[in-house]
């Protein structure tokens, strides 16, 4: 499909370069996540208007496709809410003879949502209770887990409903990563992916599966992304940071968990989930772009350099009004370096 | 004609281009060529489809083998993958799909056709064909919002009569195998009426005189005469029905709980295989993840082509003894 679609892109390249050789149009494809799409469409559209020679097309087809699709080289770039492992950043450099470049670009964030009938205050989560919780070991809403960190909540002794997503999602993996650094349980026996062998509970396709479960299902509990519970005006709990308060998430916590990281690898392949530091929410991630360290034709690899220039400044301005957190600083500085990677 | 035609097609003398041409214009050959080319191209795209299924799961086929097939458990973070929760999900949701879609359909059908005035029937066919035309997301839909609370509500009227049974047992939170079940019937029967209407209909008046006429009531004429007369037909509709609830997506996905395990009881949630490929096959993490989705789409295939089978095996036992 997106073949196809490059190819008539590519057509459609060639035509205008044919009709108006004097104004050089450059034509991008990119594919990938579907968290930041919102955002990225956003980017490129703006990008567009500013300089109407060059069009970067994105299509939302997720973090895994996008993983795919930039390693057998149909798109210029791809994009993923969870960065490449290992495996596959060698199965690239096998493939396509360079090295695969991560560039973050905004930060998201995942928050426990549920739905306890009599109960409406915002209750508090330990890690250690929302791991209990997800591998089946704390059952009831009155279990003492629970009920220490919400002194003055009267707790049902109900049963709990486990809701997850049931499809491959970066909102999965940053879940249970979390999950990963507050249990060893959990680290062990699921472990971290965007899709894991869950030990209990029902799956809900989409962020709007999730909340539609928890919505129908008393004494229910899951995840969604944070834009999505804005959106939606949905209720959700405050989350203990590595710090120990009980922190409620919002962009600015978000971006403090980014800021936390006292260390940034090279290749900002990195998880802020339980980040150190105060007002650090701790369910939060990064989202990258996947860009080869080698683009062949010049006139692509100056545009895409130009747009990651532009994102970092102009683009970081654009992203608190449709509810994404921007980058720290420091982290805009260490990316403008990185870019002179790109060769 | 049908048989002469092809003789007239294979016997076209090589050298003799004018005569060829001749038959051409008289149009039984052009007919010949045109509709084989049809039926060719079918077949095409089902080798097609198998080849393509069959090449792209090399990896997970080489990997896990036949056990693929047997094994329960479901972890890609561990790169373990078994697909029989699956396979489970999807025959019991079509199973119960058929057990309550297949006599309510028929039923409908019958009276529709038979014995219902046909301005009634003409209207109500009209809109249970616009039902068959309805997306299934929007079953899902409807399933999620109204079948799922309506099932929540009947719970422990069904558990009155039924909790005895395991199958009816444990917890229920409104999206299980049961659900899937109730929403696939829903979806199918329509096939189910429309079809059988049209081949009850399709019975000679003569079948329908001809019992009269020997002292039978209207309900033996329909039982014992039009209904063997029509039979191989409503079969037809039922395997249609089948294939729909078999191959559903999106409906099912909505309202089955999406868990890959294997339980007893219909008020659980399960998966299905067209559900898990849906959920999971954009984001796919690697190369062995996307081959086990395409591999499970070769399964949901074969799946297919054996439920069918013992299906068509079922009618043809069934017909013999009926005309013995």
């Amino acid at each position: 499909m997106t073949r196809r679609l490059f190819i008539v892109n590519a057509a459609l390249v060639a035509a205008l370069t044919l009709g108006a050789a004097s104004a050089q149009q450059v034509l991008i494809n990119a594919g990938g996540a579907t968290f930041p799409y919102p955002m990225y469409s956003k980017w490129f559209d703006e990008y567009h208007k500013k300089f109407s020679n060059i069009a970067i097309n994105y299509a939302s087809i997720g973090s895994g496709g996008g993983i795919a699709q930039v390693t057998a080289g149909t798109v210029d770039f791809g994009a993923s809410d969870g960065p490449m492992n290992d495996t596959q950043i060698k199965e690239f450099q096998d493939k396509r003879g360079s090295a695969i470049l991560h560039f973050p670009t905004v930060l998201g964030a995942d928050v426990p949502t549920y739905n306890i009938p009599g109960v409406t205050a915002q209750l508090n989560f330990t890690g250690e209770a929302l791991a209990g919780i997800f591998l089946g070991k704390i059952t009831k809403w009155d279990d003492p887990a629970i009920a220490k960190a919400n002194a003055g909540v009267k707790l049902p002794s109900n049963n709990i409903v486990v809701v997850h997503r049931s499809d491959n999602s970066g909102t999965t993996y940053i879940w249970t990563d979390y999950l990963s650094k507050v249990s060893k349980d959990w680290a062990t026996k699921p472990g971290r992916g965007t899709s894991v062998d869950w030990p209990v509970g029902l799956g809900g396709k989409g962020n709007e599966g999730v909340s539609g479960s928890i919505q129908q299902t008393a004494n229910s509990i899951g995840y969604v992304e944070l834009i999505y519970a804005i959106q939606n005006k949905m209720t959700y709990g405050k989350v203990q940071n590595a710090a120990g308060e009980f922190v409620l998430a919002s962009l600015a916590g978000v971006t403090a968990a980014a800021a936390g990281m006292k260390e940034m690898p090279e290749d900002f392949r990195v998880s802020i989930t339980n980040a150190p530091g105060k007002g650090v929410y701790p369910i939060s991630s990064f989202t990258w772009l996947l860009i080869p360290s080698k683009i062949a034709d010049p006139t692509k690899k100056k545009a895409i350099k130009d747009f990651l220039v532009w994102m970092l400044a102009d683009g970081q301005k654009m992203t608190e009004a449709l509810s994404y957190a921007p980058l720290p600083k420091a982290v805009v500085a260490k990316e403008l370096k990185a870019i002179d990677k790109i060769q | 004609m049908s048989a002469t035609a092809p003789t007239a097609f294979n016997a076209r003398p090589s050298g003799r281009a004018s005569a060829f041409w001749q038959r051409l214009r008289s149009g039984d050959d052009i007919a010949y060529v045109i509709t084989l080319t049809c039926a060719l191209t079918i077949l095409a795209l089902a080798a097609l489809l198998v080849f393509e299924l069959y090449m792209n799961s090399a990896l997970p086929r080489e990997k896990f083998g036949w056990s693929f097939l047997k094994g329960t458990t479901w972890d890609p973070v561990a790169g373990q993958y078994g697909a029989l929760p699956f396979i489970y999900g999807t025959v019991v949701t079509s199973a119960l799909a058929l057990l309550i879609g297949i006599p309510l359909g028929v039923g409908a059908a019958i009276f529709l056709a038979e014995l219902a005035p046909a301005k009634v029937s003409n209207g109500l066919t009209f809109l249970i064909e616009l039902l068959a035309a309805v997306p299934s997301v929007i079953f899902g839909l409807l399933g999620i919002f109204v079948l799922v609370p309506a099932l929540v509500a009947l719970e422990p009227a069904i558990r009155a009569v039924l909790g005895w049974t395991p199958l009816f047992s444990g917890p229920f939170y409104g999206v299980s195998m049961f659900s899937a079940g109730v929403v696939l019937a829903v979806m199918i029967i329509p096939f189910i009426i429309s079809i059988s209407r049209e081949v009850i209909l399709a019975v000679p008046t003569e079948q329908r005189e001809g019992a009269l006429a020997l002292g039978a009531t209207r309900w033996e004429t329909t039982w014992d005469v039009v209904l063997p007369f029509a039979k191989k037909g409503i079969m037809g509709s039922i395997f249609l029905a089948l294939a729909r609830s078999l191959g559903e997506t999106m409906a099912v996905t909505m309202v089955i709980g999406n868990e890959a395990k294997i339980h007893q009881s219909l008020f659980a949630p399960g998966y299905s295989i067209a559900a898990v490929i849906a959920n999971n096959f954009s984001e796919a993490s690697d190369a062995l993840e996307r081959g086990t989705y395409i591999e499970l789409g070769l399964v949901l295939f074969g799946l297919t082509i054996i439920i069918n089978g013992l299906a068509r095996v079922l009618v043809l036992t069934t017909t013999k003894k009926g005309a013995s």
